[in-house]
């Protein structure tokens, strides 16, 4: 067995565990019992009231959080296989031949890597509903009443889902290249020889043989989806009636704005715990999925 | 579509034709960029003309200079800001993660197996979690409103970890051994031998880290209330919280922040990517 160095590893390990132990361990700890207290923060520590669980029973009746939790699936349920289609579709067809690969390759990895308010401006000003050139196009063929998109409870989250799509597409992609790149030729060869076709091998070998990265994929962008908050807080403010609100959105307007930390806290643990079903589910159904293949 | 390409077997035109398909797509992704580089260059009123004016007849570079030296809101400190914010973050990310990586990746010690899945755990965890006792934190440790409050948030980053210590698991055991039988320690190993090693998990972390700082939005929000500490992104956010949004700044101010993603990016695409890559396929 090897020999321990637990002062060595220590030694090394002191940059992380200082930091870790004060910017993550104790907030998450601190943020737990927070959610079980009211708090304003100006009152000083006096103004800490314990309420129990009040909070968690109380955002169920709180239209902005509903609307939130309703938002929030609606937004994660159609951009994360919208931009996991895509990106596969796109990564398949960049990894047979073409050229100008690189290129290609950073054009649809720009819109991820850039700045969230950079681009969340950009596409406000895009989505102008007289001014902006999306519309000036759809006036230009002839649509007499295109959508007013941000300005429009029917269409604001449509049009965020748009852009996420757009912003999303690329990571996909770059990923499923990845898992691409690991499956063997002669797979594909054995099938040409048994006489499978492109469509036939595509579903037998290449949506199997990148399952992983699927897997992946679907857990993150889903976490990562269910975060969102630049692009809300940026064009819409959750609006227009909420609309566009998302969890983040409400906590982040609870506890900063209308200084509810106590409150703030507990819903973010609700958001946790979502997050982390969905998570385990997505576990277990993978579990089976593995099973049933072997 | 696939189908219709199993038709035209010809090899030589089918990359072309997909390259040709590709590209117009990726034109497309890239409208927006494009609309908000040129609008960037124009005067107020034809920003939105349409048809769209791609390359303006007067090339208006005073929105730049007008938005740096601004009277209410300078960009150049926010430049500024945002260089430290995110130098600070890589140099300290740098040195957290590629300590802590190699105590993972080449230590034995007590506790290591539960510590390395504390960490995994809180990957878990969104850091949205942490924002509101990080408010109360920073205040009572008095770094809320400064930039420390946005440095150290990026600086301790669970996938840093991570990546440094995956690398670090692949450096052969040889290298350490032979480097001990000569009498070195782990210090000496790691510093002259190991770190140099892993230049490339260290560009890649480098280039992760430096776009995710760059365009950090919420921390900064969360934690910053002086004008004069604003990064960048929220730099951009003051020109759209103007009574009167003048959309020529509002472009050369989201311009001004997506260059250096872009030529980090285009100089570096390979670490880049495959930084994305390992943080996320680590299997």
């Amino acid at each position: 067995m090897k020999k321990k160095e637990n002062l060595t590893a220590l030694i090394f390990l002191t940059p992380a565990l200082i930091g870790f132990s004060i910017f993550l361990i104790f907030p998450v700890i601190f943020s737990l019992l927070l959610s079980f207290f009211e708090w304003d923060l100006v009152s000083g520590w006096g103004g800490l009231n314990f309420v129990g669980i009040k909070h968690f029973i109380d955002m169920w009746s709180i239209p902005e959080f509903i609307n939130s939790l309703r938002n929030n699936f609606i937004y994660s349920g159609v951009t994360v296989p919208m931009t996991m289609i895509l990106g596969f579709i796109f990564a398949v067809i960049l990894n047979s031949k073409v050229y100008l690969k690189g290129i290609l390759r950073l054009i649809y990895f720009l819109p991820y890597v850039a700045n969230i308010v950079a681009i969340s401006a950009v596409w406000q000003a895009l989505y102008h509903p007289t001014r902006g050139p999306i519309n000036q196009f759809l006036y230009s063929l002839g649509m007499n009443n295109p959508p007013r998109w941000l300005a429009d409870p029917n269409y604001a989250l449509t049009a965020i889902m748009i852009m996420t799509i757009w912003l999303g597409t690329g990571y996909c992609m770059i990923i499923y290249m990845a898992a691409l790149n690991g499956i063997p030729e002669r797979l594909y060869e054995a099938a040409k020889i048994d006489g499978a076709n492109r469509i036939q091998s595509l579903i037998k070998i290449t949506i199997p043989m990148v399952s992983h990265a699927t897997f992946f994929l679907l857990v993150t962008r889903l976490i990562w989806s269910f975060l969102v908050f630049g692009p809300i807080n940026i064009m819409t403010q959750g609006g227009p009636a909420q609309s566009t609100t998302v969890l983040v959105f409400h906590i982040y307007r609870r506890a900063f704005r209308f200084r509810q930390l106590g409150y703030g806290s507990a819903v973010t643990w609700i958001m946790f715990l979502i997050i982390l079903s969905i998570t385990i589910f997505q576990w277990r159904k993978r579990e089976s999925l593995v099973n049933y293949k072997q | 579509m696939i189908k219709l390409k199993g038709i035209i077997k010809k090899i030589e035109v089918k990359p072309l034709i997909l390259t040709s398909i590709l590209l117009f797509f990726g034109l497309i992704l890239l409208l927006p960029f494009a609309w908000m580089f040129s609008a960037s260059f124009k005067p107020e009123l034809e920003i939105f003309s349409f048809p769209v004016n791609w390359i303006p007849e007067n090339i208006m570079i005073e929105n730049y200079t007008d938005i740096l030296f601004h009277a209410t809101s300078p960009f150049y400190i926010y430049i500024k800001n945002s260089i430290i914010i995110s130098l600070g973050a890589v140099l300290g990310i740098l040195f957290v993660s590629s300590t802590a990586g190699y105590a993972f990746a080449k230590l034995e010690f007590w506790g290591k197996n539960l510590l390395f899945l504390t960490f995994l755990a809180t990957l878990m965890i969104p850091h949205h979690v942490t924002l509101i006792p990080r408010f109360i934190l920073f205040r009572f440790l008095g770094i809320f409103d400064t930039l420390w409050a946005v440095i150290f948030p990026n600086m301790f980053n669970v996938l840093g970890i991570f990546l440094m210590r995956q690398f670090f698991m692949g450096v052969p055991e040889e290298l350490s051994e032979s480097a001990k039988i000569d009498g070195a320690n782990h210090y000496q190993i790691f510093w002259k031998i190991v770190l140099p090693l892993a230049k490339p998990a260290l560009i890649s972390l480098t280039i992760l880290s430096f776009v995710w700082s760059w365009n950090d939005y919420i921390n900064p929000l969360v934690f910053l209330t002086s004008r004069r500490l604003y990064p960048i992104t929220l730099g951009i956010q003051t020109f759209l919280e103007m009574d009167m949004v003048r959309y020529r700044y509002v472009m050369a101010g989201a311009s001004i922040a997506i260059i250096p993603i872009i030529i980090v990016f285009l100089v570096a695409q390979k670490y880049f990517i495959k930084g994305v890559v390992t943080s996320g396929l680590k299997g």
